[in-house]
This record gives structure tokens, sequence and C-alpha cells, in this order.
């Protein structure tokens, strides 16, 4: 591993020039000229009639101001140029923990775009997509077998969105049997989105403080759970990476008190195959599939959320249902009287499905396994690499992912954020930061199973130069980036005075 | 547990994961275990699975485009049948610019752009799409994308509850796209807002009256233009009738906004919609990418991302996450929203239409869908025994009507090779002879004439 | 050392409040606002709003973070600070002058005595500082 060639303040800026130069790309609304086009479309081939005897002019716009006219050699080059200012995991290690940004198979792309996936109609009749019905089916029947749930939705089109659509099913539940109930639980390292999912859900939240390991304390839930409180919303493994171990006692304790345990399942990659969510206790999971099933991030979506439960909630779930006839064809079942309802229009993201599928079943049984054992074996070697030289706060073995903090750089007043910024230099997309909340300065790293040994060990010699480098020339870190396209931004200026759109 | 497969068995390696064999050994060597199982020593074994899981696979590519293909090919779609399907997902033109660019690596494997400084690509791309649904809306400020039409019309009549303490009724015209009326009273079961629905008049537009009745002492009313019966509603009407409260508009067929007069000018606070029309797959309905745009003065108040232009330390332009505080990772459980994953990609799609479309050309998808529209209303308006019940303008869809049940003469239809409509009794009783039939640019003179006269065959099929 | 002017009172939610007969002045401390880092907005109560002593008056936002601000003492709102709309960086620059952010007319001066003194504020913030 080589330090990125800055090495004095001239050769930086330089360097800096240079890439700013190649990364301007003016905003497409500036490229616009009059008289440029980027479509034809065939004639209309129908007599044309008067706009006005179609609709009146008071319900009509004369134009769009200020909408584009570009060419198609304008849009491909402009969004050529864009692209290159990302980085991506097809590029390299992107160890944001927690997003679990893994390899994404093309062979997933080329099957969603088969045409008779890709041009079905969400509201064709049954016997027309019969296709897909079976896919949905089969993918249903797929994810019960890896979580061991008697039924799992596919309607969530994200993890959060399945949290939503898990918690109303709860609270349906409870409320069936006469109490609703207040509070969910919800430990102190847990993602954002379970305490607002719970909140939109109707319910209030109580935070559970972890135990010196990360993790929920028996006595601490014992002592939290009674008639109020609904669920516990857990991370499994939670977002330190540490598998809640006594999981099945937890799962005891709430359902002793007719409380339900639900599990955010982001992390699910880190025991897919080898043990199941259903075995443990837990009553509904959701799975992000753009996780653990490999479908594109896309820059921030789209996802899916399928959401599994146990045989207490299966009345419960989302209309309409896949199911499938003795003859073998399928069919929607709308005939759920206590369902919740429809959580989205029409059904889910069907097509990141079709990827997710796709992925799974290019896994199998074996592979499935795999994912797991070496997605863990990559965090656990990056732990023991860097473990001398960035403090890890949690000494609890961890499974899929590893959080160190900058306790031993901020002596130098490096901060996690510039550590982050640093690998950057080192062409490395920076961890998770400052998340979970329970660690101060913390810094979050998920290889995942994609990883060469080759990458993990160029990434850990990244972190040491930059840990040697806090300590010798801790300006380098604190100014980083250096070789971006662009540099640290001024984010207080964005939010005070927000400029959220192009103006003429 | 000696029938599972061991790792660091070198024919156990997958294409997918790379480390195997030497390297997993001299990893272990590293970590200081002896093999891979000491790894799970956290999970308790009686809940380990002793078996593999009961799965097929793994598959090469090849078996998989067997089985997958073997599937799409038990389906009747656009594919191999004239469609006129519409009901919130319509197949318009796809450039191919926008596929070929989506796949890219850069975007379609990058995450989330919390590091700005290596996702100027996404950003400025959310920033351009953001723009692009301020001008097309005739409002302020638009989020970098929602899941889909439903759900944001969850999301934005949450919204209007926030802006107005204490009122707990929201109004819904019986004319919004039914399934997304639906996920509202999923999204609003336990936040004790009531749903008050209004139907619509003669014409087919939402009744004016009867509006404003029930908007009295309501947070929110929401409107969809082109409405679920295909007809466009007169928003500056039903802004003078809904005095005092947020107005919300929903779309549920984004190119209408290329020739119909955008709702911020005319009274609406707040536009949410599917932009799936936007040159996406109808893909058995998703993913697609739902979009809100508000006025400027409800921003704080607004779920999703937003990014926003500021400057680098180098004072270069640059593009950034902003207004965060709003979101669920900072003010957790009183956030505006709990979405966290949204339909980036599919917004980054809509972006690339929308520019290559541009100014000219979706106006002239939208003119081209009126006309052609209307040449078919035309020709059934001339047919004995086919009905158009609505008399209000419309923009690329409608609903026809039939002395039969339209099951029936959808169906056969279908032998004919067309997939000709979407029966409206399955979303409003007392309306079995109705189908709802949509027309685009991409349609041509002889599909709809064909469509017309195997209409026309169809009825007196069942006459007989 | 971040500055704590002796003719203030302090509340433990690190507002300050300085009283000109019955009318007292509220914002947030040099410290409170040093650890919050560029504040990019801050949400006041309109003006005529009667607020209790410890209830929620608005909120303080940083680029990443977000604080709910809260009364020291009882009282009517009389008069908001607008300029923070404009510039919210007030607060970081001056916090007991330019960047303060509502005037209350108290109902109870006397629930001033339950507050700190700069004496006490002091020892109370090295106190969170320690942990």
């Amino acid at each position: 591993m080589t330090t990125p060639s800055i090495t004095n303040s001239d050769e930086a800026t330089t360097q800096r020039d240079v890439a700013q130069k190649s990364s301007t790309e003016p905003l497409i609304f500036e490229r616009s000229k009059r008289g440029r086009r980027g479509y034809q479309l065939p004639p209309l081939d129908v007599p044309e009639q008067s706009l006005d005897e179609l609709l009146p002019a008071s319900l009509r716009r004369d134009e769009i101001a200020d909408e584009v006219e570009v060419s198609e050699v304008d849009v491909i080059r402009h969004f050529t140029r864009l692209s290159k200012l990302n980085v991506s995991i097809d590029a390299g290690l992107y160890p944001l923990g927690s997003c679990t940004m893994k390899h994404n198979p093309r062979i997933n792309e080329e099957i969603a775009r088969t045409p008779g996936f890709a041009l079905s109609h969400p509201l064709q009749p049954e016997h027309q997509v019969q296709g897909n019905l079976e896919l949905l089916w089969t993918i249903e029947q797929t994810l019960k077998e890896i979580f061991g749930m008697p039924r799992v939705t596919l309607q969530p089109v994200a993890g959060a969105h399945g949290e939503l659509t898990g918690i109303l099913m709860v609270h349906k539940a409870l409320a069936k049997s006469g109490n609703a109930r207040k509070y969910i639980l919800i430990p102190d390292s847990a993602h954002g989105t379970n305490p607002a999912s719970a909140a939109f859900a109707g319910y209030e939240i109580r935070e559970l403080k972890s135990n010196s390991r990360g993790t929920v304390e028996l006595s601490t839930l014992e002592a939290a759970v009674n008639e109020d409180v609904a669920a516990l919303m857990v991370t499994v493994p939670n977002t330190l990476g540490v598998f809640e171990s006594e999981i099945r006692a937890m799962a005891d304790i709430l359902h002793a008190k007719g409380a339900y345990l639900y599990c955010d399942g982001a992390n699910l990659n880190s025991f897919v195959g080898i043990a199941r969510p259903g075995d443990m206790g837990i009553d509904v999971i959701h799975s992000n599939l753009h996780k653990t099933f490999s479908t594109p991030h896309g820059g921030g979506g789209p996802g899916a959320g399928p959401v599994g439960v146990s045989a207490k909630l299966v009345d419960f779930v989302p209309t309409p249902t896949v199911e499938r006839r003795e003859d073998g064809t399928f069919y929607l079942d709308f005939n759920h009287p206590d369902s919740i309802g429809r959580m989205r229009a029409f059904h889910g993201n069907f097509n990141v499905l079709v990827r997710a599928l796709t992925y799974m079943r290019s896994m199998g049984p074996t592979g499935m396994r795999r994912i797991a054992q070496l997605a863990v074996l990559n965090a656990n070697y990056i732990r023991a690499r860097l473990r001398n030289h960035y403090h890890l706060p949690y000494d609890a073995p961890t499974l899929h992912e590893v959080v160190f903090s900058d306790k031993l750089q901020t002596a130098h007043d490096v901060h996690t954020l510039d550590i982050a910024k640093r690998l950057m230099d080192y062409g490395f997309h920076p961890p998770t930061i400052y998340f979970p909340l329970i660690v101060s300065g913390a810094l979050m790293i998920e290889p995942t199973e994609s990883e060469p040994r080759e990458e993990l060990d160029a990434f850990c010699e990244a972190m040491i130069a930059i840990a040697r480098e806090s300590e010798e020339r801790p300006e380098l870190v604190r100014s980083a980036p250096h070789t971006t396209p662009v540099r640290r931004l001024d984010e207080a200026r964005a939010a005070r005075q927000p400029i959220l759109r192009w103006k003429r | 547990m000696s029938n599972l497969p061991d790792p660091t068995d070198p024919h156990s390696s997958h294409r997918y994961i790379p480390n195997a064999g030497e390297d997993i050994r001299e990893m272990l060597e590293v970590v200081g275990i002896d093999s891979i199982d000491r790894l799970f020593d956290t999970i308790p074994d009686d809940v380990k699975l002793d078996r593999l899981l009961d799965l097929p696979g793994p598959w090469s590519e090849v078996e998989s485009r067997r089985w997958f293909r073997g599937l799409a090919a038990r389906n009747k779609t656009a594919a191999d049948h004239v469609s006129f399907l519409g009901g919130g997902a319509y197949a318009h033109y796809q450039p191919a610019v926008v596929d070929q660019l989506l796949l890219r690596a850069e975007f379609l494997t990058a995450y989330t752009p919390y590091q700005p400084e290596v996702s100027q690509g996404t950003l400025q791309s959310i920033f351009e799409y953001q723009t692009h649904q301020c001008l097309l809306t005739g409002l302020d400020v638009a989020n970098a994308s929602l899941y889909d039409g439903s759900t944001a019309l969850c999301e934005a009549v949450l919204m209007a509850q926030r802006l107005t303490k204490g009122k707990t009724k929201a109004v819904i015209a019986k004319s919004v796209h039914p399934q997304y009326t639906q996920t509202v009273r999923t999204y609003i079961q336990n936040l004790g807002i009531e749903l008050v629905e209004v139907g619509w008049g003669e014409d087919g537009r939402v009744d004016l009256d009867a509006l404003r009745a029930a908007c009295d002492g309501a947070f929110a009313v929401a409107i969809q233009s082109p409405n679920f019966l295909g007809v466009v509603e007169d928003y500056d009407a039903i802004a003078a009738a809904t005095e005092g409260i947020t107005r919300i508009a929903v779309i549920a067929e984004a190119t209408s906004l290329g020739v119909l007069a955008p709702p911020g000018p005319h009274g609406f606070d707040i536009c949410v919609g599917e932009g799936q029309a936007w040159g996406i797959p109808t893909q058995f309905g998703g993913p697609y990418v739902g979009f809100m745009v508000v006025r400027d003065a409800l921003k704080r108040h607004m779920p999703g991302r937003l990014v926003g232009e500021t400057v680098d330390v180098d004072g270069r332009r640059a593009y950034v996450l902003t207004l965060a505080t709003r979101e669920q990772h900072i003010r957790r459980a009183k956030a505006t929203s709990n979405i966290c994953t949204n339909e980036a990609l599919i917004a980054l799609a809509a972006n690339m239409y929308l520019s290559l479309l541009g100014k000219e050309g979706l106006r002239e998808v939208a003119l081209q869908c009126m006309q052609k529209t209307a040449r078919l209303r035309n020709i059934l308006h001339k047919i004995k025994s086919i009905e158009l019940p609505f008399a209000g303008p419309v923009y690329n869809e409608f609903v026809v009507r039939t002395p039969f049940p339209a099951q029936e003469i959808l169906a056969d239809l279908e032998h004919e090779k067309i997939l000709g409509g979407i029966p409206l009794g399955t979303f409003y009783d007392g309306h079995e002879r109705d189908f709802l039939v949509a027309v685009t640019e991409l349609h041509t003179r002889e599909q709809i004439e064909h469509f017309a006269a195997a209409l026309s065959a169809a009825i007196s099929r069942e006459r007989r | 050392m971040s500055s704590i002017p002796e003719d203030n009172k302090y509340a433990k939610s690190h507002e300050y409040a300085h009283a000109e007969s019955d009318v007292a002045t509220i914002g947030i401390t040099d410290y409170a606002q040093a650890q919050l880092g560029d504040v990019v907005f801050v949400e006041l109560p309109q003006v005529g709003t009667q607020l209790d002593a410890n209830e929620e008056l608005g909120s303080i936002e940083s680029v990443k973070a977000v604080s709910e601000l809260f009364a020291p003492v009882s009282g009517e709102v009389v008069e908001i600070n607008e300029a923070l709309n404009d510039n919210p960086a007030l607060v970081n620059t001056d916090p007991y002058g330019d960047g303060w952010m509502i005037r209350i007319r108290m109902s109870d001066p006397t629930e001033l005595d339950e507050l700190m003194n700069a004496e006490e504020y002091e020892e109370y913030i090295e106190k969170e500082e320690g942990h």
C-alpha cells in the first residue's frame, strides 16, 4: 500500500486542480439550448383535433417554463460525467456498516429486464400473470424457509416500510385481544427508523439502555416489560455486530407478558443459513432485500422489505396474499378479515423481488450459509488487524461488522469525520460514522463476504496509515479529503439558506 | 454438524464470494481461531440450524435463465398483446438511453450519498430531479423521492395533519386511486385520523357541493387529477370550494403534467404522485417512484431526503443532503417520516427521461396521448350500445360502459390479443359494466381502430 | 472557557434568563451553542403564547442534531427575535446579545430563584464535561 501522494501542500493543490477540472459538470438545466432535442416520437397518425375541443384553456398550461432542451448526446455526456463523481461497490470496498454493500450480480439485472416481467401490468387479472404470481409465491416460500416462519408478506418496499408493517400487525393483534397497549421498547443502539416506525404505528417509545457488551440485559428487559408494552424492537445481531445470545430468554420474557418480539433484520446477512429467526422466538422480522439479498442500492433505493411473522400474527398480514390452488394455479387472496390492510398500491417492488429471488437461487443452501460465514470472517479479520490501531469500545465477539471509535486519535485532535474523509484519499468509501449512538465517534465497518483478502488488506493498511498520520501529521488528516472531486462541504450554509432547486 | 460443508474445502467456493481455501485458513489464523464455526459461538446451539436450508440451488446463470424465462413466458403482457391498461400504471415511450445509463455501476451500485465528496453524481442528479418536479408542478420544494404514489399520499396526509394541530378529519375524493386510499387507511389506522370520502358528479368530477360540506372542520383535502375515472378536475373550482385547509393534489399519470395546468398556481399546497409514467416499465407495480412537492413554507415539515446546493472549502459549487434534522436518523420518534431507503435509482431514471424529452417532448407526449385518446373516444361514441358515462374532459384514460359485464367483454378482447382495460367494478360497487381504457403515444391508429372494432364485435357476440 | 455572564440565571437545559423588571430575555448559553456547533435553524413560538416553566418552547437545530428548548420561567411570549430566521448563526456569534430568542413577561418572577446563578452554572457544566 502506498500512501496517496499528498506530501506537501503544493502537490496537494496541483492534484486538486486537476481533479477539479475534470469533475466540473454543469446542471442539465445549464446545458439547455433553445432548439435542441433529445427525443423523437412517431408523427401523430390520427386526425388532429383542436385543443380547445379537448380541454378548456383554463385547465391547460401553455408550456413548462424553464424545462430543458438538450440533445441525446448532451444527456449521455452529462450523466456519464456525473456517474464518474460517485464511488460504488463495483469499484471497490464500500464498508458502510449496517448498509451491507455487497456485490450486485448482473444476472439479477438481466432477469429483471425479461419482457414478460418488465412489461406486465399490476392490474392484470390473475390468469394473465400466473408467472408473476408463481414467482411471488416462490419467494415467499423461500423466505419462510430462511426465516423459519409460517408467513411472509412481500408488500413492504423498504426496511422502514417493513417495520411499519410489522408494528401495525402487532398493534392489530393486540387490539383484537382487547388492549393495543402503549409502548414499544427499543434499545439505545437501534437504527433511527425503529422509533420513527413505531411512532407512525401509534406507539410511544421507551428506550432500553445497553449493558457493557452493548446488548440488552435480561433484568433491564424484565423490569421494563409490563401489560402496557406491545413489543421490543431489537436488531439481531445489534448495530455493534454483537449477537443477542439470550434472544430466546428475551422472547420468553415478552411472551409471558403477552408482548411481541420484533427483529430488525438489517443484519440477517450475518446469520442467514446458520440460524433462523423463527427458531429464536422472534414474532416479526423484516429483511432488507437490498442488503442480505444483493439487490442494488441505486444511490438510495429501490429496496424491498418483506416481513416474516410467527403463527400468532399470520391473520394480520397485508392483503392481498398470493396463494396456490390444488391444481397448481395461483391467485390473489383478499379474504383476510383481520388484515391490517394494504401497505402500498399494487404488489410491492415486484422487480426488486425478482432480483432477490434470482440471487437466492444463485446462492442455494450452501451459498446462503457461506454468505454468513465469509461476511463474519472478513469482519473479524479487519477487527483483528485494526484493533491495535483503533480503540474497540465493546470487546464482545462480533459477527459481520466491527465498531471502532476515534478515542486514540482524539488525543491528536483527529476525529472520526477526519478519518472517514482521509480514507477517501486512499480510494475507499468511508465506513458508517457516528453510529451507533452509544459509541462516541463510532466507525462502523462492514466488509461483507464480497471482499477478497487483498482488498481487506489494502483497507486495513490504509486505516493503519491514517492512524499513523493522525500522530505524525494530524493536519493532513484534518484537512482531508484532498483528491476527491469536491472537498469538505459547507453543510451549515446548505441548511441555513437552503437552495433546493435550480432557478434561472 | 458433520453433514454441513467445510468452508475451507476449495470445492465449496462460490463465484460471488472470493475468499476460499488457503486464504480462509490464513485469515482464521490472524483472527486467532481454528474454524469458522467458532465465529458463531455467540449464537446458542439450540437456535442454530443443524442442516442446510431446504432450498434449490446453487444455480448457474444458465439454470436461472431457464427457470425465470419459463415463468415470464407464462405471463400474457404488453410484450405480445396490445395493452390499453392504465389505472395508475402506464406504458409510455422509454428512451433506450435511460436504461443503458442506469446500468452504469457508479449509479447502480452506490449507496445513499452520505459522504458528499464521493457522491456528487447522485447528489447533483437528485438536485436536478427536484428541479424538474418543481417546474412540472408549479410548487417550490421537491424531495428526493418517496416509495410510490400511494405512500406519497399517506405522507402528505400525515404532513398536513402536523401543520394543523388539533384537527383530525381529512377529506379525500372517492375518485382518488382506490388503492391509494386503501393505503392511507392502513397508515392512519392508529393515529386518530378520520378519512371522509366524497363522490363524483355526473361528469365524473368531484361533487363540489358535497366537497364543500365535507371539508368543514377538516385539516386537508386530497384530489386526484386526472382522477381514477380519467377525468380532469378543475383545480380553481376545488380551491374555491375548500377555503382555509391544506389542499393536496394527487397525480397518478405524471405525463399529464406536460399539458394540464399545474396544481401549484391553482391553489394547491402539496402535490404528490406517481412518477412511473415518466418512462418507467410497468413491471407488475414496482419499483416506481413517489414524488412530493410543496410550498416553500412547508419544507421543514416534509418527509424524505432533500438535496441542497452549497460550496466546498475551495468555494466550488457542490451538493449535499440537507435539512436532515427532519429525518429519522436524527429526530427518531419525532421524525417527519420513518422513510430511509427510497427510490433513488428510479428518480434518476425519471431525471434522465425528463431531460431527454425536455420542454418540447413532455408536451408532445401529452398532446399525442390526448389526440389518440380523443380518436378512440370519437370512434366509440358512434358505436351504439357503447356509452362513455362521464362527460368531463379527459387526458389519456376514460371509462367505457357496455350492456354486458366488463369481465366478459375483456375476456373477448383478450382472444384478439388485446388487454382491453381494467374492470371498474373491482373498485366501485355498481360499476360492473364499466372498464377503464388508457391510450398513450405508443398506440398506433391501427391499434386504436382494431380495438374499437374488436370491442364492437365483442358486444355483438355477447348479444347473441 | 465559555462565557457565563453574572447577571443571568441559568437552567439545567442550558437556557439563560436575563430579567429586567418583569420581562425575561431567553436564549441558550455560550456553552450550549459551542456544544451544538453551527446553528442552522431556530424554531420559536408565536408572540402571545403562554408558557409554563420547563415547557418546550421550540427547538434549535445544527446540521446533524436537534435540541428542544425549554422555558426557564412561566409567562407570555411578548417578543421573538425575528433576526434568527435569516441569520441563525447569531446564536453562535452572540448568544447573550443579538442571538437572544424570546422575551417572556413573567407571571411569577420568583421562579428565577429556582434557577442557577453564574457560579452554580459554571460548576454544573464542569460536572457535565467530566462525564
